[in-house]
């Protein structure tokens, strides 16, 4: 296992959120690079690259880019998402509040390349202390001429401007954070039918996660192939992988994907806490198909493997959990976790999440029945495909993989 | 009772204005500057809100309905908002949870008779590498423990000295 330095490159110096010891650390250099290339040349690059998205999905960051119109004709937008709530998830806190400068300089290539002016990044409500670090990495980029009417000279205008959103998960959709964007309640849109951009209020709009953003630079100074010296074919590059739970060193580290899963628990978790067995493992934030331990030992960390084994690598935040740990708890956590956050727009959804989470209650109290199990099972079949957003068919993932692999521990429960 | 912006606010308000497409976009941000300057968000401040950016009063309280950290009624100063999400639950949440019941005298969803104590549970903090977690106010506190909570108490207590 390499160690590699690609997005957290400057997480282990002092202070490196500020603007001089950024600068000592190469911060903005990409830019001249940048600049010296046509905005398509950059999606191209990009494209090139093979950079996923890393907010979850993993799609490729280049066609999406390639989706913004390249007349420059109609005001377009880049919004960066940093709502960050999927449990198990808390690696753009790192990049915000560590190395600001290198999302600033992410966000001024990607504008140039889609040929915007202004840059929103969404940050969740909760998050105050960190967006106060960026907003001063902000307005130290201001002073010094990196941001604004003439970045650094090259002749391009750049605004960022941070929105900070107020305690909703649904906000983290891209299209529902969007409409919140526009100063609405968060609900998701109608997916289109073909590809297109994102709109806001009307505009062609792009939305990235902030660590896709924040690779930018990195690829635009070694080049597309410097970044596939990383990670396998399908999945170049690295991930900030994210491990919580029972273990020894919970933490972010990032690592290139295509890394074992037991090697990356082991090495950089430092192993299950308390020398106990590990029973499961959920492998990319709450919302992906938990794992059994023997499924743990042979997965390897990229989004191809992952999704054979009838998983996802997600936001590649994983969860760990011991021997001892209570499967039925572990997934009326969850459910209660569903049943607060669904925006209430579809009824299988709201209905969906409210019914599976007072179903499992009854389980816990003992006064469930077999029966019960399966109509939670029916239940996700409910949310499953007829629905705005993909939150509902997650649902459906997570209590399928719970039940289906730990059934016997619910079972334990009602026979009791 | 009547609400106003302060001037600062009102400056921020109109130079946020430039930022953006529409003033309507504005709902988030001025609600959270209501509620910084007055612990909470009246109607009167929906009213002006309502006013400033062009948006009917009605779609402003839609909104501040809508997301969690907006109070519309007054709240104990100081919040804890312990995090019940898995990884802080596998590691210690509900030791936490009932030593802050023990100490500040009021379960979940409460303000204590003084108005300087608030308790919630709140989903993934979004901190899972150090659980369990709580966000009291603006800030996080981390790798919670009884012993943590006792003394985070003490702070605060030598504040209002
Ligand atoms: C329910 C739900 C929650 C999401 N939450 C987040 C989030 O917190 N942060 C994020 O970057 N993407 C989140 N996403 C994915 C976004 O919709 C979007 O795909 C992503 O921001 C695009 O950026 P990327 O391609 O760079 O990953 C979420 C998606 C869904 C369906
Ligand atoms: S699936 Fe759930 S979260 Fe998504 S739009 Fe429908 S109700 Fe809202
Ligand atoms: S589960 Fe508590 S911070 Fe994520």
């Amino acid at each position: 296992m390499r160690e590699c330095r690609i997005v957290s490159q400057k997480f282990d110096i002092y202070q490196s959120h500020k603007l001089d010891i950024a600068k000592e650390h190469g911060a903005y250099s990409s830019l001249k690079d940048a600049f010296a290339l046509s905005p398509h040349e950059i999606v191209e690059i990009i494209k090139l690259s093979g950079l996923r998205g890393k907010g979850g999905g993993g799609a490729p960051a280049g066609a999406k880019w390639a989706l913004m119109p390249q007349d420059g004709a109609q005001t377009s937008y880049l919004a960066v998402n940093c709502d960050e709530s999927e449990p198990g998830t808390f690696k753009d806190r790192q990049i915000i509040s560590k190395d600001p400068h290198l999302l600033l300089e992410g966000i001024i290539i990607t504008c140039y390349a889609i040929r915007s002016h202004s840059a929103y990044i969404y940050i969740r409500g909760e998050y105050s202390q960190f967006a106060k670090i960026l907003q001063e990495a902000i307005d130290e980029a201001y002073g010094a001429g990196i941001l604004g009417a003439d970045v650094m000279g090259l002749g391009y205008g750049v605004d960022v401007t941070i929105h900070r959103g107020a305690g909703a998960y649904i906000c983290g959709e891209k299209s529902a954070m969007l409409e919140s964007l526009e100063g609405k309640r968060g609900h998701p849109r109608l997916k289109p039918k073909r590809p297109e951009p994102e709109w806001y209020f009307g505009n062609p709009t792009l939305v990235n996660n902030v660590e896709t953003i924040t690779t930018v630079p990195y690829i635009i100074k070694h080049g597309a192939n410097g970044y596939r010296a990383y990670g396998t074919e399908q999945s170049p590059g690295t991930l900030l992988f994210a491990i919580s739970g029972h273990i020894n060193k919970p933490g972010v580290y990032e690592a290139e994907f295509g890394t074992p899963m037991m090697e990356y628990i082991n090495r950089y978790g430092g192993g299950i806490r308390g020398g106990k067995k590990l029973k499961a493992v959920i492998p990319g934030g709450a919302s992906t198909a938990v794992l059994t331990a023997a499924e743990a030992e042979c997965a390897i960390l990229d989004y191809e493997h992952m999704r054979t084994i009838g998983s996802a690598l997600g936001t590649g935040g994983m969860i760990v959990m011991d021997e001892d740990t209570d499967m039925v708890e572990a997934l009326k956590n969850l459910l209660e976790f569903y049943h607060h956050e669904s925006c209430g727009q579809c009824t299988p959804c709201r209905e969906g999440t409210g019914w599976s989470d007072t179903l499992l209650g009854r389980v816990l109290d003992g006064k469930g029945s077999n029966e019960d199990i399966d109509k939670i099972l029916e239940l996700a079949k409910t949310m499953d495909g007829q629905t705005i957003c993909v939150f509902a068919p997650a649902v459906a993932i997570v209590i399928r993989a719970f039940i289906g692999k730990f059934r016997d521990e619910f079972e334990a429960r009602v026979n009791r | 009772m009547s609400f106003v912006f302060s001037e600062e606010n009102l400056a921020k308000i109109e130079a946020l204005k430039l930022r953006y497409p529409s003033p309507a976009a504005l709902s988030l941000p001025c609600l959270w500057m209501a509620q910084y300057q007055d612990g909470h968000i009246s109607l009167e401040a929906i009213e002006v809100i309502g006013e400033l950016i062009g948006t009917p009063p009605m779609e402003i309280y839609r909104v501040a309905t809508f997301y969690t950290m907006f109070h519309l009624e007054p709240i104990g100063k100081y919040h804890f908002q312990l995090c019940k999400t898995l990884s802080c639950a596998l590691c210690g949440k509900a030791e936490v949870l009932e030593h802050l019941i023990q100490r500040l005298g009021i379960r979940p969803g409460e303000s204590s008779d003084d108005g300087k104590f608030a308790l919630s549970q709140v989903e993934c903090l979004g901190s899972c590498g150090t659980a369990p977690v709580m966000q009291m106010n603006d800030l996080y506190y981390e790798n919670l423990t009884p012993e943590k909570i006792d003394a985070i108490l003490e702070s605060l207590e030598g504040e209002h000295r």
